[in-house]
């Protein structure tokens, strides 16, 4: 913990003078910063919590309604807990196939010895792929009309599903679409993977250990600070997943959003919804701003608990060393 | 250890070999698979893109021209290079300093400064979108222009901060120190002494806003999509085929005309991309 001395605690003046001198240059570093947080952090927040309980609709001013808004959206809003569980599919199925996916692509270019550079370039050029693009083009591709993949799945006779047109297929989509964009953990993966002291699967070969049993006593316990990041970090990605799962029901269903017009999110059938498109929809579509300040503090307190604790466990990652 | 019949060894690690890069190439395959279809439709005429059809017959180059000619399509590129380019400078301009500070100034506060770094970096844009988008409608009148998107990057990003730190911590003190000796003021040692030390972290994270700005769709239709004059390429493309009517060559000409400059950036920048992508993840 960094002690600063305030300044006039010293008897000595030249001492005394250049503390204060750090202590404005450290103010004078940090301004931009601390007038950000104020205005595009703190306040915001501030007002959200205090919308959350007032009826508004953006025209005539807030009015204070109790808790209204939070037994509105627990109970009767039909698409919260539909959100709710989605955004606990998305994080059970896609998050983990998304780091067994990163996993196993990391370990394969760090063991191909020929062309790995090529390959490292192929796997990590569609995670830069910008997510409306990516989505248009995998709405495109899965499209049950004249996609490729239903075709090529036609040739080879089996019968192809609806993909984003049907309510039990988008989010195995979407999920697609996100193992492709998997490029960013296989790089962090490969960071780690090539940090593993090469003695410790040398003397595990010589006493006779497996490919299995070194990537278990070896890899896995050395890979864990990543897996634990990259499982926090994937579970706050997921609950801040909106751009994939918007555009692919809006462009699959033909109806784009904007302020104002109002059609049932999360197409098909609610499938794809996740709380920030509520926050949207709530706040921007039927101007009902108390029930949309609801979701986005329930989104805070979610997220904040995972920063939290990955603030706790990831200790080194984030204090840095000093 | 067991003593192993030396050529059934070596056929075992050849076989090893030869499975380990056929899977290896066959993923890779799978992964570039979809940029290929989506430029074949690119370039089908208007009647081939309606079937099922997966080689262009007569290959149709007019349709990455004709895109330029859709409305709006200039608009949305000039708006989106505004975007990029003003908040990737903003933001160096701005996050810089703050990490120099974060990194090397000892006093009170400081780790809690750090964890609202983090706890920024961490909070879903919708949490505090709804003030926001009150205030610049209200106070400011600059909904409907991207200028709710570009200010606050002025006043420094924490993701940015918080990589650029990470870096400069590795700057070895003692240069830091010798520049004191030399009389420079904290200013001067980071412009003359850091700056140059950091480049490759300046040049990763400058990539990264651009493509965040780049990538953007929540922002731009948050406070653009009540004015199309301000759309950026990520907005307007999800409403190019719905609002144009056009099939999916036209919509996918114009993904390869998003899409293209981005992994052009990344092949001229690869070194500085999987550096900063593995900053992230690696412990202090």
């Amino acid at each position: 913990m960094a002690v600063g001395v305030r300044p006039g605690r010293t008897r000595n003046p030249g001492l005394r003078s250049r503390r204060r001198r750090e202590w404005l240059s450290t103010l004078a570093f940090l301004s931009p910063w601390l007038l950000g947080t104020g205005l595009f952090f703190v306040y915001p927040l501030v007002t959200t919590a205090w919308l959350s309980f007032t009826k508004y609709d953006g025209f005539v001013s807030p009015t204070w309604d109790g808790l209204d808004n939070w037994t509105f959206v627990f109970h009767d809003y039909p698409f919260f807990w539909p959100a709710m569980r989605n955004t606990l599919w998305f994080v059970v199925v896609l998050v983990s196939l998304r780091i067994v996916a990163g996993l196993v692509l990391g370990l394969m270019v760090v063991h191909v010895k020929h062309g790995n550079s090529v390959l490292r370039t192929v796997f990590y050029a569609p995670f830069l792929a910008p997510p409306v693009a990516g989505t248009l083009a995998f709405v495109f591709l899965l499209n049950p009309g004249t996609g490729p993949v239903n075709t090529i799945l036609g040739h080879l006779g089996v019968s192809a599903p609806n993909w984003f047109n049907d309510p039990s297929w988008s989010k195995p989509a979407l999920t697609l679409l996100a193992l492709w964009g998997v490029g960013d953990l296989m790089v962090i993966f490969m960071a780690a993977l090539l940090d593993v002291p090469q003695e410790l699967y040398e003397a595990a070969s010589l006493d006779g250990a497996g490919a299995i049993s070194r990537f278990r006593h070896i890899t896995l316990p050395h890979l864990r600070p990543i897996l634990v990041f990259a499982v926090v970090t994937g579970v706050i990605a997921t609950m801040q997943y909106y751009t994939e799962p918007i555009v692919a029901g809006q462009v699959a269903s033909g109806q784009i959003a904007g302020s104002g017009n109002q059609f049932e999110p999360g197409y098909p059938n609610g499938s794809t919804l996740t709380l920030p498109q509520l926050v949207y929809n709530l706040g921007f579509q039927r101007f009902d701003i108390g029930a949309a300040c609801v979701i986005a503090m329930v989104l805070f307190v979610l997220s904040m608990a995972f920063a939290a604790f990955l603030m706790r466990r990831g200790h080194g990652f984030l204090a840095g060393e000093d | 250890m067991t003593v192993v019949d030396s050529s059934a060894y070596r056929r075992r690690q050849v076989l090893e070999w030869v499975a380990l890069h056929s899977f290896a190439v066959a993923l890779a395959l799978l992964f570039a698979l979809p940029f290929v279809f989506v430029l074949l439709t690119a370039l089908m005429s208007d009647q081939q893109s309606l079937t099922r059809d997966l080689w262009p017959q007569p290959f149709a180059w007019h349709n990455l021209v004709d895109i330029w000619h859709t409305p709006g399509f200039t608009t949305w590129w000039r708006n989106t290079l505004v975007y990029a380019v003003l908040g990737t400078a903003l933001t160096l301009l701005s996050s810089v300093p703050v990490a120099y500070a974060l990194a090397y100034f000892r006093f009170r506060g400081r780790n809690v400064a750090m964890m609202v770094v983090i706890a920024t970096m961490m909070l879903p844009p919708q949490v505090s979108i709804i003030p926001l988008y009150l205030v610049w409608a209200q106070n400011f009148h600059l909904t409907g222009t991207l200028w709710p998107l570009i200010i606050p990057l002025a006043f420094g990003d924490a993701f940015s901060i918080f990589l650029l730190r990470q870096f400069m911590l590795t700057v070895p003190r003692a240069y830091l120190e010798a520049a004191r000796i030399d009389g420079c003021g904290d200013f001067r040692t980071m412009i003359r002494v850091v700056i140059p030390m950091i480049k490759p972290a300046i040049a990763a994270v400058g990539l990264f806003q651009f493509f965040y700005c780049w990538n953007d769709y929540f922002g731009p239709q948050i406070y653009a999509s009540e004015n199309p004059g301000a759309w950026t390429l990520s907005y307007g493309l999800q409403t190019f085929k719905s609002a144009h009517h056009t099939d999916w060559n036209l919509t996918m000409a114009a993904t390869v005309l998003v899409l293209a400059p981005v992994i052009l950036l990344f092949f001229l920048a690869q070194k500085a991309f999987i550096e900063g992508v593995t900053l992230t993840g690696v412990k202090g």
